[in-house]
């Protein structure tokens, strides 16, 4: 796919606003997120409350700031966990081949064949809808994606000089897997990585509209969303200044991705 | 050709096993089996020892794995535990219902898509390509309950009020009730699905124009829209078929939150109602259904590509 130009740096630039934002949340939210003002619901943005209010008549300037917290948190976690999970997977598989590289690959074509949030759905339903959760779930679903990535890229590597040379030294198999292999799949797995950070916020936040992530009375933009979508016709601003939000880092973990990739020439 | 299709169906056949498997695993072997879901986390443990023997949980893992499967090749898709309905009867309802929207959507996003991919790869690097390839790009990052909701603000609000807001309506009581609740939907999963087509139509477009037979075919005199719609695009849109294959998958998880934004009853939001009372003979279907859908649809893209493009020979 063809990114933009100067998508590196855009989206660098809107990744970095929205974290300090986020981490700056407590210092620069001018209410608490829970503070009801029940005689000011669903204002519109005004000198009181700069974007507004919602249906209890909490800031949604303040509830957007921290709401940040929980779909990055979810984000980035969830793709931690897939890493952690699809890495060794990965190597292992491309490194030993053979019979188990059929047999790996296999189950990670099946599980591709489910669309992730399907998945996350499934073992949620096994656990329970919570933020923690949610980030294992589509954690989980993120790992057969990884271990494909990193599996080609290190059937690349297999028969490489350097690699040869380890094991002729008789260096120990993980030694050659995680000393030598991995640090050379690094950049397609940091594209990767990144590029899958976008879409695990998305998924997170889809999860915490429909019920099943972050639970009530917490500030995170899928749940306001979800409780913004019975006022909408009332006033729109619960619903647009989160969504917002969330649009704007989305786009920015994709451009970002994009322009990384570009960058690194990884595919 | 033929051999070609036998072996991926083979393999397939073992995908779809794989499949059903993880179904299996991801219900049954997290803790918290479907006994613990029904009685809740209160029962007292004779009670569960008795539900597990009556739904046969007691058994070995594999055992009850294979009776669920044997079952399930048989036709038997178990009763659903909150709907009180045949899940065979629930299912087949919900994923007519859904493939309505998912054949809406994917219509418009090639009627669409297209034609805008072609005019961005004409006009690359130009302000139009530009707006073209952002617009998607945006289209693609904003979630789909941020853009229903939106495309709901707008078009179903008092001010315009053009759609209804939810709901639907069964396609014998009037084509027009019909449409008219099944296009916010489908414009909600079409504005997340374009960007793929968009830039696949445009990348691979842009590629064979530089190719020495389209040289030849200007040189010949023939006049620009001639070479791009007899000779450009059609070996252009060959990897599209893929890129809709693949965009099937994304729509079966797009399906879930815009039918839940729209209420309307299709497979998304069975699985959604499943989930939410851990009706777990539903959800067990749903999933492998779903699954099933997305494998199936990837064989066929596989078959027309090698039907339409003959150099493609499959050993």
């Amino acid at each position: 796919m063809t990114s933009l130009p100067p998508a590196l740096g855009v989206g660098g630039a809107i990744l970095a606003l929205v974290l300090a934002l986020s981490f700056a949340a407590p210092w620069i939210a001018p209410f608490p997120t829970t503070e009801q003002h029940m005689l000011e619901r669903l204002k519109p943005p005004g000198a009181r409350f700069l974007l507004g209010t919602d249906q209890y008549g909490r800031d949604l300037l303040s509830r957007t700031l921290f709401g940040g917290r929980p779909a990055l948190g979810l984000g980035l976690g969830a793709v931690a966990l897939g890493l952690v999970l699809g890495v060794p997977i990965g190597l292992t598989a491309g490194y030993v081949g053979g019979r188990l590289d059929d047999l790996v690959m296999r189950v990670v074509d099946a599980m591709l064949a489910f669309p992730s949030l399907l998945l996350a759905l499934l073992i949620i339903t096994a656990l329970g809808a919570s933020t923690g959760h949610a980030l294992l779930a589509i954690g989980v679903a993120n790992g057969p994606g990884v271990a494909r990535i990193v599996r080609s890229a290190t059937l690349a590597l297999r028969e490489a000089e350097f690699v040869l040379a380890a094991r002729a030294r008789g260096e120990r198999h993980l030694y050659v897997m995680f000393g030598e292999i991995f640090p050379n799949v690094l950049p397609p797995v940091i594209v990767e990585g990144t590029l899958r950070i976008g879409f695990a916020i998305l998924a997170g936040a889809s999860l915490s509209f429909l019920g099943l992530g972050v639970q009530p009375p917490a500030a995170d933009w899928g749940l306001m969303i979800r409780e913004a979508r019975q006022y909408v016709f009332l006033s729109p601003w619960p619903l647009l200044v989160p969504g917002t939000a969330l649009a704007f880092t989305i786009v920015a973990f994709n451009l970002f991705g994009d322009g990384l990739r570009d960058r690194l020439g990884a595919t | 050709m033929a051999r070609y299709a036998l072996r991926r169906l083979a393999s397939i056949a073992l995908i779809l096993v794989l499949v059903s498997a993880i179904v299996f695993v991801a219900i049954h072997v997290l803790p918290g089996n479907a006994a613990t879901l029904i009685l809740g986390e209160y029962a007292t443990p004779e009670a569960l020892r008795t539900l597990e023997r009556e739904m046969g949980l007691d058994r070995p893992l594999l055992v009850q794995y294979a009776s669920w499967v044997g079952s399930v090749v048989t036709g038997d898709w178990g009763v659903s535990l909150a709907m009180k309905q045949p899940v065979a009867t629930v299912v087949g309802y919900r994923l007519r219902n859904s493939a309505f929207l998912a054949l809406a959507a994917l219509i418009v996003v090639v009627v669409v898509g297209i034609p805008l991919g072609t005019l961005a790869a004409l006009r690359r690097g130009r302000p139009l390509d530009l707006a073209i390839v952002t617009a998607t790009y945006v289209g693609i990052s904003i979630p789909e309950f941020v853009t229903g909701l939106l495309l709901l603000l707008v078009l179903a609000g008092p001010s315009l009020g053009w759609f209804p807001t939810s709901g639907y309506v069964e396609l014998a009581s009037g084509v027009t009730a019909w449409a008219r609740h099944l296009v916010l939907p489908a414009m909600t999963l079409t504005i997340a699905l374009l960007a793929h087509v968009v830039r696949q139509t445009r990348s691979g477009l842009a590629d064979v124009l530089t190719a020495p037979y389209i040289r030849t075919a200007r040189l010949k005199g023939a006049s620009p829209r001639r070479i791009v719609m007899r000779h450009a695009l059609r070996n252009a849109l060959l990897p599209t078929i893929t890129v809709l294959a693949l965009d099937l998958g994304y729509l079966m998880g797009g399906i879930v939150v815009v039918e839940e934004v729209f209420a309307y009853p299709g497979m998304g939001r069975l699985i959604i109602y499943a989930v939410q009372n851990r009706d777990v003979p539903l959800l067990q279907m749903c999933a492998l259904v779903v699954a099933s859908v997305y494998v199936l649809a990837n064989f066929a893209a596989d078959l027309a590509y090698a039907w339409l493009d003959p150099r493609i020979r499959y050993s």
